[in-house]
């Protein structure tokens, strides 16, 4: 006497979610993709977590606070592992909106993913597009600070070569004022003997002569 | 009181100076595309034998001819011969040209250096799209490298008319370059005698640590025994005898003034003969070393490629026949493919236009040059490695340097005789005329950050330098052994140094390289007009990639202005000098 009851339950089923239904959806894993040796195997029990997950989405939306697991109904599943599911209303003979469905799952996606130890391209909702994260957006770009950082120091160190190419010069120039005229008249180049530049007048007046060396250097030391 | 000419603190600085000269981007991103082009190993031997012909023979007599006229190159060629400072003129005007765009490259090495600090790199991911949901468009059609060099790095307008404004980004870091620069030249041969330590050296520790890197990449083997398995039927191609004489010419750097003003810089004595051979062999071993360098990652970029390829291929058919998750591998797919023809034949023939062919030679078989493999094919090898950042740093901190280096020559060609002339020195101290010279071209860089920036630097790194350069080094040859005498500029040498000169050097000098270069010169110009009108590569951002063009009329005219005004130098200059001596002894004459 139950079969009846229980063929027409299937019949209803079956009616409900099919491949291509009306807000059916299809949903792909790829276990051994994400997980390798420690994938485990997808059976009934993983389907009732499945479905419990589903359930849980859709009791968030404000208007289905009533869904069940028994709501959820899941079909054609494939050993790549893909199968269908539907959410009815608890009256079990209309399947819910897929608007409503898609924005419930989307809202939940990443504690579903964590259900199952996937992540959003191991476990797809064909037609249900993911959320993808925002790429983090300091404030300041990390590169002009990096930049700010080069262009200082060397604008520093070029201000102190420059500074210090003038002292240098304003000190030459202050030094031998007179020495540039009294140049002048003698000859312009250099003499040079023993490489040991010599000048023809004594015009730093009282400075050591150069042609001799000191001979300390050459005594060894007592 | 007559001021001493700078010296290099020692040799050694000479040297470095010479080595971080040459050795530039050419070696690393020219070299290794002319290899695969023309036969791989086999190209080796076109190579070495124009270096040895061509390539010390004029690297020695442009440092010998620095060394004994110790002027800069206007200076030098006056004392030659007063009709041929115009080659001075000309190699000034070259290396003013080229100053102007190469810093550029090094204005985008800093963009992409400064952009390295960051998890994940800037161009590793595609930016979303407006609602979040995808990939930007342009993004998705090209690669995520791509996009960040045409549409972060450089904004590129479609085409070389859409001028657009100038891009504050790269702007501030073309500033940051010439300051840098700046920086370096400021003292003279004071502080780029220590600068070039650094320029010289540093490129090679990078690319030795690139080399460990990239040997025990995966799949670099692939790369390696692609490049260096030899094709002999190339030597026969006259293209690939060309190209190595042109690439050995261009990476020498000879013609544009700076080897003469660096060697203007030593002691008479110094032994010039041994400082050109050194160079130019250090020069070509880098040539080489970047490139086993470059295609190790080649061959890892090829293979990631091509096993993502794969991949995406088993995902297609894992899903569309609802496979178990993991049975389909690489080694399995084609028999899998066969099985599923036949069982599934309607289904399969409707996933089959979906289907890639993946091959990791076509993977290999892109060759790319230029700023394309730097920026782009190397970014994408990069991006792949674990800690990208680190690797990403070296290898921008190693094109820097790089291009520093060649940098430093450049200004010095056009600074020195502009420092030695006695007009220009007895107004401006040296660090003013740097600073006026830089800022300058400072200035005229601002044109290429614009957005059609990339197409104008385009025309300045193909026409500014190739054909004007080939002139003036024949000049030059000419003038050292026909109109100074060969005799003569032997005799200078051997007082000046104690040796004395080869046969081989003389007879190179006198013949075989001008020969060869009047040879390069004829190639060059019957291949600019054979081809017609120029063209040039237009990225187009809706369909992801780049599209051929041809250029307007006044890009033309601006190509034959960059040539001619430099070429034309040669001429006029010797024109003026015969016109002013006429009027000096027609009015001697008239006096007397």
């Amino acid at each position: 006497m139950l079969w009846p009851l229980f063929f027409l339950v299937t019949a209803i089923h079956a009616e409900l979610c099919h491949p291509d239904a009306e807000n059916a959806f299809k949903v792909r894993l790829s276990i051994r993709t994400a997980l390798g040796d420690k994938a485990y195997v997808w059976d009934t029990n993983e389907e009732y977590l499945f479905r419990a997950m589903v359930a849980f989405s859709m009791r968030k939306v404000p208007s289905r606070e009533a869904t069940e697991i028994s709501h959820v109904l899941l079909c054609n599943v494939t050993q790549r592992v893909s199968f269908w599911f539907v959410v009815t209303d608890p009256s079990r003979n209309h399947t819910l909106p897929a608007v409503e469905v898609q924005s419930a799952i989307r809202m939940n996606r990443n504690r579903i993913n964590n259900a199952f130890f996937l992540n959003d391209r191991t476990l797809e909702f064909l037609r249900i597009p993911s959320t993808l994260a925002p790429p983090m957006d300091p404030s300041v770009p990390i590169w002009i600070i990096v930049f700010g950082v080069i262009f200082c120091i060397v604008i520093v160190a070029t201000a102190l070569l420059v500074l210090s190419g003038i002292r240098h010069r304003r000190r030459n120039n202050k030094g031998l004022p007179g020495l540039d005229d009294a140049e002048d008249k003698c000859e312009n180049t250099i003499t040079v003997e023993n490489g040991i530049p010599c000048d023809p007048l004594d015009t730093k007046g009282g400075h050591i002569n150069d042609g001799f060396l000191t001979e300390d250097e050459r005594l060894t030391p007592l | 009181m007559e001021k001493t000419r700078p010296q290099w603190g020692n040799p050694l600085q000479f040297v470095f100076a010479c080595i971080s000269y040459a050795v530039g981007l050419g070696n690393v991103w020219r070299f290794p595309y002319l290899c695969q082009m023309f036969g791989g190993g086999s190209f080796l031997v076109p190579y070495i034998i124009m270096l040895i012909v061509e390539g010390m023979p004029l690297l020695y007599l442009e440092l010998a001819v620095g060394q004994r006229m110790r002027q800069g190159s206007i200076g030098a060629w006056r004392t030659i011969s007063p009709y041929l400072s115009g080659v001075g003129v000309a190699s000034v005007v070259v290396s003013f040209f080229l100053s102007m765009y190469y810093n550029v490259i090094n204005a985008w090495g800093f963009w992409y250096l400064f952009h390295s600090f960051q998890d994940p790199l800037p161009w590793s991911v595609c930016p979303l799209n407006g609602n979040r949901t995808g990939y930007d468009e342009e993004c998705e059609r090209a690669s995520s490298t791509q996009y960040f060099w045409y549409r972060k790095t450089l904004n590129i307008s479609p085409s070389i008319q859409e001028n657009g404004g100038v891009q504050w980004e790269p702007a501030l870091c073309l500033t940051l370059a010439w300051l840098m620069v700046y920086l370096c030249i400021l003292r003279g041969t004071e502080s780029t005698g220590k600068v070039v330590y650094f320029t010289a050296s540093l490129p090679y520790c990078v690319l030795l640590i690139y080399l460990i890197r990239g040997l025990t990449l995966h799949g670099a083997t692939n790369g390696l025994v692609y490049m260096f398995t030899p094709k002999m039927e190339q030597l026969a191609n006259p293209k690939a005898w060309i190209n190595a004489a042109t690439q050995i010419f261009f990476s020498l750097g000879l013609g544009f003034g700076s080897l003469i003003a660096f060697a203007s810089y030593n002691e008479p004595s110094n032994n010039c003969q041994k400082h050109a051979i050194i160079v130019s062999i250090i020069n070509s071993s880098t040539s080489i070393f970047a490139s086993i360098v470059t295609f190790s990652i080649y061959g890892f970029k090829a293979t990631f490629n091509y096993e993502n390829c794969l991949n995406k291929v088993i995902l297609l058919l894992t899903n569309s026949f609802d496979l178990e998750d993991g049975f389909l591998t690489a080694s399995n797919l084609e028999e899998v493919k066969d099985y599923l023809a036949s069982t599934y034949p309607s289904k399969y023939s409707e996933v089959f236009p979906h289907i890639r062919n993946c091959s990791l030679e076509s993977e290999l078989n892109t060759a790319v040059q230029g700023t394309g493999l730097a920026f782009i094919v190397y970014t994408e090898a990069i991006k792949n490695m674990e800690v990208s950042q680190l690797w990403s740093v070296l290898y921008f901190f190693m094109l820097l340097m790089l291009g520093m280096g060649s940098m430093l020559g450049n200004t010095a060609a056009i600074l020195t005789p502009l420092t030695d002339s006695k007009v220009i020195s007895s107004y401006l101290p040296k660090e003013a005329i740097s600073g006026l010279v830089c800022l300058v071209n400072c200035a005229i860089g601002m044109l290429f950050t614009m957005e059609a920036g990339n197409y104008w630097f385009d025309i300045f790194n193909d026409y500014a330098a190739t054909l004007s350069l080939l002139l003036i080094v024949l000049v030059e040859t000419i003038a050292v052994c026909y109109v100074y005498g060969l005799k003569r500029f032997e005799s200078d040498l051997q007082v000046m140094t104690g040796h004395a000169l080869n046969w081989y050097w003389k007879a190179m000098w006198a013949f075989v390289s001008p020969v060869l270069i009047v040879g390069l010169f004829i190639f060059y110009l019957s291949d600019y007009i054979l081809t017609g009108t120029l063209q040039y590569q237009a990225w187009d951002a809706t369909q992801g990639q780049l599209v051929t063009k041809d250029y307007p009329p006044y890009a033309l005219a601006v190509i034959g202005l960059l040539v001619a005004s430099s070429t034309m130098c040669i001429p006029l200059v010797a024109l003026g000098t015969f016109i002013r001596n006429r009027l000096k002894t027609g009015g001697t004459a008239s006096v007397a």
